[in-house]
């Protein structure tokens, strides 16, 4: 379970504070599937970036029972003067897991060939994306933290792509971030409208569809 | 990390240690790999780029057969001295604006700011000590100075200067995310300080009024200290340790508070 309690999160702008996110209560169960939609700059990657633990809220806390991953197919975590595979190695550290059972199936899913060895500066922007969703596939986490569509690569990879994640990986918790109304309502369970930093909460994904449209006419 | 402790079923502390370390030995490693690469000596440069500078200040000093105010031969001088300065100058500049360019790396929860900053100046600290350990087997394996008189002691005041230099490196790093003025304001004062940091020059050769005054400067009592454990017998060395232990542990707590709240404090561009 990840509970988020009374969350606020301001920045400090030049024009003085500014805040973000005001009063954000949201609870996510092991194995729910939770979509939050919102037009641009309603705050939706402030709050993953507070669920992944990469930035402290204002006020208010989060309690996390479950393991989250990172935003998945992510790739600004990447060092680009090191090789494909010491990016690999460098994530199974910091997660404690060993990286040799992890090469083949990166190299495979990822479908680098050689350029696994070669650094990442090299890399088209699909390899790099590629890359990156191979090596959030190699951690298990029971929630995952996907902002945005997972739009990665031609339409055969996307296809791989969904297969891995909502195919193999059924029975985990996600969080989608996305303007996308329709990807959430074919991923999610319920799904919640952020708003000027305020999030809305809808017990059918119609409802919250319906108010999401109605926003951004 | 609750969820890796019931895994476990050790206690709390002993499992975020565990993880810290992890973090860090990951961070290190990735620092050592992107700054050396695999090419030619690779990881060896780290503590040969620091040997480096350290002789060539020496071949300089002797070539311009510098006065420093004590009757040590020169190399003897510029290996205690230099090998300090790499020690508490390369730490800040490593981890004055560290943060940026690893910010998407706080996405993997168990990185934190702190295991940024540490891991750089574990590499730095490693670095310097392989670099003065070699250069000083090597003058005293050729010869042009003795066998260190008190180990004990240089491993003190080496070990205090480095947790000074870390607890400066991180203060300076944490204040950076604040104000970029920090940048702009080491790079002059680091060079400043150079000078007066004890490097060059012997406190017992200035006249007493200035020997007050200098020890005020913490570097200048860990290098005293230094040169008191290697030539002690021939060497009168003025510091005083009650002030540099002072000092670091002030500057330590400085910078674990300030560390959290840049942390605290920190945003995404």
């Amino acid at each position: 379970m990840i509970r988020l309690e009374n969350i606020s999160k301001d920045y400090a702008t030049r024009q003085g504070r500014v805040r973000i996110l005001s009063d954000i209560n949201l609870t996510i169960a092991p194995g729910e599937k939770i979509g939050i939609l919102g037009g641009n700059g309603a705050g939706k990657s402030t709050l993953i970036r507070l669920i992944s633990g990469a930035e402290s809220p204002t006020s208010g806390r989060i309690v996390r029972r479950m393991t989250t991953s990172w935003p998945l197919a992510f790739s600004g975590g990447f060092q680009s003067a090191l090789t494909g595979l010491d990016n690999l190695r460098f994530i199974c550290r910091i997660y404690g897991v060993s990286t040799e059972d992890k090469i083949a199936p990166v190299e495979e899913f990822a479908e680098l060939g050689r350029y696994l060895r070669e650094p990442v500066r090299t890399y088209s922007s699909g390899m790099r994306a590629r890359l990156a969703f191979a090596i959030s596939m190699v951690i298990e986490f029971d929630c995952f933290l996907i902002d945005e569509v997972v739009a990665v690569g031609d339409s055969r990879f996307r296809a791989k792509c969904e297969e891995e994640l909502f195919g193999k990986r059924a029975d985990r918790a996600m969080i989608i971030v996305s303007h996308n109304a329709s990807y959430v309502r074919k991923h999610c369970d319920r799904a919640a409208v952020l708003n000027q930093g305020v999030m809305h909460h809808f017990d059918e994904i119609s409802r919250a569809y319906k108010y999401y449209d109605k926003l951004m006419k | 990390m609750t969820e890796e402790r019931a895994a476990t079923g050790e206690f709390p502390l002993a499992t975020s240690l565990r993880i810290q370390g992890r973090v860090i030995g990951a961070l290190c490693l990735r620092e050592v790999i992107t700054r050396y690469g695999r090419h030619n000596i690779g990881f060896l440069w780290l503590f040969v780029e620091p040997m480096t500078f350290t002789l060539g200040v020496t071949a300089l000093w002797t070539a311009l057969q510098r006065y420093h105010g004590s009757s040590l031969p020169i190399a003897a001088f510029a290996l205690t001295g230099y090998s300090t300065v790499l020690l508490w100058r390369n730490m800040p500049s490593r981890c004055i604006g560290a943060i940026r360019p690893n910010f998407s790396l706080l996405h993997h929860r168990y990185v934190k700011v702190i295991d940024i900053f540490v891991s750089r100046v574990l590499v730095e600290g490693i670095g310097a000590t392989l670099s003065f350990v070699t250069l000083s087997f090597f003058f005293t394996g050729i010869g042009w100075i003795n066998v260190p008189e008190d180990i004990l002691t240089i491993v003190v005041a080496w070990v205090l200067l480095a947790l000074f230099g870390a607890s400066l490196a991180i203060i300076l790093g944490s204040l950076n995310e604040r104000s970029e003025l920090v940048e702009k304001f080491w790079h002059p004062m680091s060079y400043l300080l150079f000078p007066l940091s004890g490097a060059a020059f012997s406190v017992d050769a200035l006249p007493p009024a200035a020997q007050q005054i200098v020890l005020w400067i913490p570097m200048v009592n860990a290098v005293e200290m230094v040169r008191e454990g290697y030539f002690g017998s021939q060497y009168r060395a003025h510091y005083d340790v009650f002030y540099l232990v002072s000092v670091t542990l002030i500057l330590a707590l400085l910078a674990l508070i300030l560390v959290r709240q840049a942390s605290r404090d920190l945003k995404q561009e």
